[in-house]
């Protein structure tokens, strides 16, 4: 058996350019360290699934000019504002975005989970998000005698998934908690990548108590340790945002001059010895 | 928090402070009988099954009072958090239509809600409906707008007459502000009555009880409202 736990270097070089890339919302865990890494290498051409909205991340990565296509619900930086390289990109026509609502892309995720084609929802009829989702269709609920149109969206299937979590094992057995979001993107994409605070020596799956929470290893292809991984966004029960960054990042990110800036002191130089 | 009803079950979702203060108030003072979840604070919701939970709990008819905003609302409550100008070149462009597409649809109870009443927010049409404020009756719709609440009164809505009327106006506002700042047609009465304001109590419990458990999530407003969680 190949070794499930690498380096962090290696874990991001299996992505290759253009994959296409589930993420988990900021209030779940995400992969800021691998994210950074991700842009020094000078990735290109990712499709971004956000599962449902993104925030700092997928922020970050278009500015960095990573992303190709992006399919969300939202990008914002919650009070701080609008993402601002997100509204730049999509005001400037620079890259291809869909967009969706929340539970439309949890549909598409669960219908993967299942290996269902597509996902009946409630919602969406008569508004505008539906208006330009070719990809979506309106069917009429078949159980119904009377007239009763559902939306149907297809299954989404990453390529990658990729996010942070606080506990792993050898086995790469990944303990996410509640953060079940998580697990979904895990079992929907073909290949899941995951970061983590540290490893642990038992075995996630050998207690109930960890059991319940934890990722079983054989949907996930590699583990990497990066302690503080999610910073500056934060890991439930670990760690806070980092409230006072996010707050220049938001400052600088309003101008392209400020994001390169941003990226200088922040992302082209690794944060700290490893 | 009156216009929750005898709601059991207060759900909100990201980007709303003032809603959250007035669930978590609204939880406090019920005695234990009303859930709040807040959607992105991990520590005030009961989910664990993921970030579906919320939107499967409210497809099942388990949320009773959702509240959502715009970049622009219209007279007939169609709520746009998308874009302004041509979707496919916008002239602005907000984060996106978060839960709205479906929340709307499926909470009987949505109260919208926005901090800057102008003529810009108000409109007379949205530039892209996120989601519509009225279905034709073959849409399965149990849910909708009951209200809008801005920083100078509020608005009940009206779903058989699809239009707003003014239920009241905020202390130190005027009916002819309102007026003048609101690019949709609406109802009034003869007389519009002042909205009442919160109680001392209520005030004490927003201050002392409500803004230390949201200044994790919403440190700046916690912090600019009440005082709290101020960075040293």
């Amino acid at each position: 058996m190949t070794a499930k736990v690498r380096a962090l270097d290696d874990l991001v070089a299996a992505i290759p350019d253009g994959a296409y890339i589930a993420i988990p919302p900021e209030y779940s865990g995400c992969a800021m360290e691998a994210t950074r890494a991700l842009v020094r290498r000078g990735a290109k051409n990712l499709r971004l699934l956000t599962v449902p909205a993104s925030s700092l991340q997928a922020d970050l990565l278009i500015g960095a000019g990573c992303v190709a296509e992006i399919e969300t619900s939202a990008v914002s930086l919650g009070e701080l504002g609008p993402a601002p390289r997100f509204t730049a990109a999509v005001t400037g026509g620079t890259i291809r975005l869909k967009d969706a609502t929340c539970p439309a892309l949890h549909a598409g995720i669960t219908a993967a989970e299942r290996g269902a084609p597509f996902m009946a929802m409630r919602g969406l009829i008569g508004s505008d998000i539906l208006a330009h989702r070719p990809d979506w269709r309106v069917l009429q609920n078949p159980f119904s005698e009377t007239p009763d149109p559902v939306v149907v969206v297809p299954a989404l299937h990453p390529e990658i998934a990729l996010f942070h979590a606080p506990l792993a094992d050898r086995h790469g057995n990944v303990w996410v908690g509640k953060r079940r979001e998580l697990m979904s993107i895990a079992h929907a994409a073909r290949r899941t990548l995951v970061t983590v605070e540290e490893i642990v020596e038992r075995d996630l799956l050998a207690d109930a108590a960890t059991a319940s929470g934890t990722i079983p290893g054989f949907y996930v292809e590699a583990v990497a340790v990066a302690p503080e991984g999610a910073w500056p966004l934060p890991l439930a029960e670990r760690y806070p945002a980092d409230a006072a960054h996010l707050a220049e990042y938001a400052r600088l990110a309003g101008s392209e001059e400020g994001f390169r800036r941003y990226l200088d002191q922040y992302v082209l130089v690794a944060r700290r010895a490893a | 928090m009156r216009l929750f009803g005898d709601a059991r079950h207060v759900a909100v979702g990201a980007q709303s402070p003032i809603p959250a203060t007035a669930a978590l108030l609204a939880r406090h003072l019920s005695g234990g009988r009303l859930y709040a979840s807040l959607l992105t604070s991990p520590a005030h919701n009961f989910f664990t099954d993921g970030g579906r939970e919320l939107f499967d709990c409210a497809g099942q008819g388990r949320i009773d009072v959702f509240f959502l905003s715009g970049g622009q609302i219209d007279g007939e409550a169609n709520i746009n958090l998308v874009a302004i100008g041509d979707y496919a070149k916008p002239k602005v462009r907000f984060p996106g239509s978060f839960g709205s597409g479906y929340l709307y649809y499926v909470v009987p109870r949505v109260i919208l809600f926005r901090t800057e009443h102008s003529r810009r927010t108000l409109v007379p049409k949205v530039d892209f409906v996120s989601a519509p404020g009225w279905s034709p009756p073959e849409v399965y719709r149990p849910g909708g707008p009951v209200a809008l609440v801005t920083n100078r009164c509020v608005f009940a809505f009206d779903r058989m007459r699809r239009r707003f009327r003014l239920e009241s106006v905020h202390p130190g506002h005027t009916l002819e502000e309102v007026l003048d700042n609101t690019g949709f047609e609406f109802d009034r009465p003869e007389r519009v009555p002042e909205t009442p304001p919160p109680s001392a109590e209520d005030r004490r419990l927003m201050r002392e009880v409500v803004a230390p458990e949201l200044a994790t999530i919403y440190p700046k407003f916690t912090a600019d409202v009440f005082g709290v969680g101020k960075a040293a």
